[in-house]
């Protein structure tokens, strides 16, 4: 068994990873602009379509519904397909995805694969496995052309190489294809891309896409692009290789009336991207001949037991909530620790994963509620952040060192406290008092233990002298009696 | 002990014991109360394209009736300073203009397609509302190929295959729904650096619509 997320087993402590990415002026001027331009574009288009929130409800009820009945709309997408002449594989986890990619390469003869763009297979890690049978995956989408020849890692659920400028981006192309009078327009970057893989696309017999969506009734997959590559990748070669996750399934061809209009105008803010691909199994003379779907589970059925948690599975891969990420802004997405970064990133990497993943992403948030806001199919990320903190916390509660921490031996007093009128209103007593120890210039500068965090950056107002519960006595003690009375 | 169960039957059974079990499998209750259909005239439809396709920086031209097509697929062409342009053999002789090399897609194989600067296909709808074409892959649509690999696409679009919206040219297409399909709203293009758009990655860096026929 084993279930993958990104490159590491274990995402670096959030904390410390994020200071590392701050440091990096370069990387957040990049990052802000790219998340600049996307939302208020993003902006643009939801404005200028009345009908959002009814089509944002209709996406969440079809995926909810289609959550509720996977087992059902798995066996039906898998019948559809194979009837149009595909084949279904099944895989538990990274691993068996992974082997089953290779075996069928290895079948077919293949010593290389064109990519199209899928997160999917990122999150197992199928570039180093292949690599690692002798095989060498080309990466066709140009911004993980960017990341596949800068060695890096991506940043972006849909644009992967944000934290890259063009300056960067020519630097490295000059270097790994070989060009030494390459120019930083974005024009001549392009163009470079398209000459390095054309002849990539006419020869290599093997494809490996992702699937935006599988669709049950008709057994069809749909891959949203903008480049062509993905219309290359899964027309041209002889054999086509398809991961697909198995929460990506939607019951019907007609719910992408749906998916289609939420899609593009939240991920790039384009009115419609300029491509989407849709085939179900092989067509008889066109496209490859032959037709291969993965269906991955990878942890994604242990989210399936709990409502909530089953919500994260929701998630059309949009990217929306990255760009309104008042955290993910400043750090960009490789502090996350996993390919799946921002808001979305920090709920379904630990779920997917366990919680040992990474125990600090459920707090790498201020709770602000954009990402909730602009998600298309209104998954409520703060609640799930605040469910899993719970988790969190009720894991550390059951050792020893997590019950005598100091945050939980303060969060166990404050609920004593606040438990009762009595023990609050001494403690409001006994603060005033201890509180003159840490004043100066009538403001709290440097308080001591853990709430020296807070301090470090602001400073704190003191308590007042007279709390709202005297000033409320104070003032019903001063009311002439009849007033009150009348009342 | 349990017997080895395959990897299908395991992810079925996690999800199966992961749900209520008398769930059954009624009807999606999906709250489809968003605009499934348009409110414009046909006039105030065909301009919305118009304006959406020139937002994609494709070309566009204007024929009144089928017998005009010929004169416009040329200019489209020569606008492009391009001699050599690829078919399918199901496209309507009759369309073609004079003076040009047409190469009719007698299963080509794909590198032989590839130098081909040009192609002209028909299509099977369009959605005013966003801008998109949407091919079959039928007759004169060819195969998915021959759009792809020509640097410039002419598309054909009779006026009477417009719609409103979305859902609307979905629906009109929802017959081939099983098919190949492929939907395409302006030409190839990327924001991947610094967000820029630029048109024309690895699809056709150039997109000519000709629109014809009465509405």
């Amino acid at each position: 068994m084993s279930i993958r997320v990104g490159k590491t087993s274990k995402a670096p402590d959030f904390p410390v990873a994020a200071k590392t990415a701050l440091q990096n002026v370069q990387l957040r001027q990049n990052v802000h602009h790219a998340a600049d331009v996307i939302r208020n574009k993003r902006a643009l288009r939801v404005s200028e379509t009345p009908d959002w929130q009814e089509l944002r409800n209709a996406a969440h009820d079809i995926k909810a519904h289609t959550l509720a009945h996977l087992d059902h709309y798995l066996v039906d997408f898998e019948r559809n397909c194979q009837n149009a002449g595909g084949t279904v594989h099944w895989a538990r986890d990274a691993d068996e995805a992974n082997a089953i990619a290779i075996g069928l390469i290895q079948q077919y003869g293949g010593d290389e694969v064109i990519k199209v763009k899928t997160m999917t297979s990122d999150e197992i890690q199928m570039n180093p496995a292949l690599q690692a049978a002798g095989i060498t995956p080309h990466e066709t989408d140009l911004a993980d052309m960017i990341v596949q020849l800068g060695e890096d890692e991506p940043s972006h659920i849909v644009v992967p190489a944000l934290h890259k400028n063009r300056f960067e981006i020519r630097d490295i192309f000059c270097k790994k294809m070989a060009l030494s009078n390459l120019t930083a327009e974005p024009e001549a970057l392009a163009n470079a891309a398209r000459q390095y893989l054309r002849d990539r696309f006419l020869h290599v017999k093997i494809g490996i896409s992702g699937a935006n969506f599988a669709i049950a009734e008709t057994g069809s997959v749909c891959v949203v692009e903008s480049e062509g590559n993905g219309r290359m990748c899964v027309t041209l070669p002889e054999v086509l290789i398809t991961l697909i996750g198995i929460e990506k399934i939607i019951p019907s061809f007609q719910d992408l009336e749906v998916f289609l209009q939420l899609l593009p105008r939240s991920a790039t803010g384009e009115r419609m991207n300029p491509y989407n691909s849709l085939w179900a199994g092989v067509h008889a003379g066109d496209g490859p001949k032959a037709f291969h779907v993965i269906l991955l589970d990878n942890g994604r059925t242990k989210l399936m037991h709990s409502e909530m948690e089953r919500e994260t599975l929701d998630c059309i891969r949009c990217g929306a909530c990255l760009n309104a990420c008042p955290v993910y802004r400043e750090t960009g997405g490789h502090a996350y620790g996993s390919i799946y970064s921002g808001p979305i990133g920090a709920i379904l990497s630990p779920q997917l994963n366990s919680l040992e993943y990474s125990r600090s992403l459920p707090y790498a948030s201020s709770l602000c509620g954009a990402c909730y806001e602009v998600c298309p199919v209104k998954i409520n990320i703060p609640e799930i952040l605040i469910h899993l903190r719970g988790r969190v916390v009720h894991d550390d509660q059951k050792t020893l060192s997590g019950t005598l921490s100091q945050m939980n031996l303060a969060m166990k007093g404050a609920a004593l406290v606040f438990g009762s009128r009595r023990r609050y209103e001494a403690a409001q007593r006994l603060g005033r008092m201890g509180q003159m120890l840490f004043q100066h210039n009538g403001q709290l500068e440097h308080l001591p233990g853990m709430a020296g965090g807070w301090t470090r950056f602001r400073d704190l107002r003191p308590l007042p002298k007279q709390s709202f519960r005297d000033w409320w006595k104070a003032r019903e003690a001063a009311k002439p009696a009849t007033e009150s009375e009348t009342r | 002990m349990t017997p080895t169960l395959t990897a299908r039957e395991e992810i079925l059974a996690r999800i199966r014991a992961a749900l209520p079990s008398d769930r059954g499998h009624e009807a999606a209750d999906i709250s489809r109360t968003y605009t499934r259909a348009g409110n414009l005239n046909r006039e105030a439809c065909l301009n919305l394209l118009l304006d959406r396709l020139a937002d994609y920086e494709s070309e566009i031209l204007h024929v009144a009736e089928e017998s005009g097509l010929p004169a416009a697929i040329a200019q489209a062409l020569d606008n492009a300073h391009e001699q050599r342009v690829l078919v399918d053999a199901a496209f309507p002789a009759d369309w073609l203009p004079q003076g040009f090399d047409i190469i009719v897609d007698n299963e080509l194989s794909i590198q032989a397609m590839n130098g081909i600067p040009a192609v002209i296909t028909t299509c099977e709808a369009a959605a005013a509302s966003t801008g998109t074409i949407f091919l079959v892959h039928h007759g004169a649509q060819g195969r998915r190929a021959i759009t792809l690999l020509p640097d410039h696409h002419i598309c054909l679009l009779h006026r009477a295959q417009v719609y409103e919206l979305i859902p609307q040219a979905l629906a009109a297409i929802s017959a081939h729904r099983a098919e190949s399909i492929t939907t395409i709203s302006g030409p190839s293009a990327t924001s991947d650096i610094e967000m820029t758009r630029i048109r024309g990655v690895h699809g056709p860096r150039r997109l000519t619509v000709i629109l014809y026929g009465g509405i």
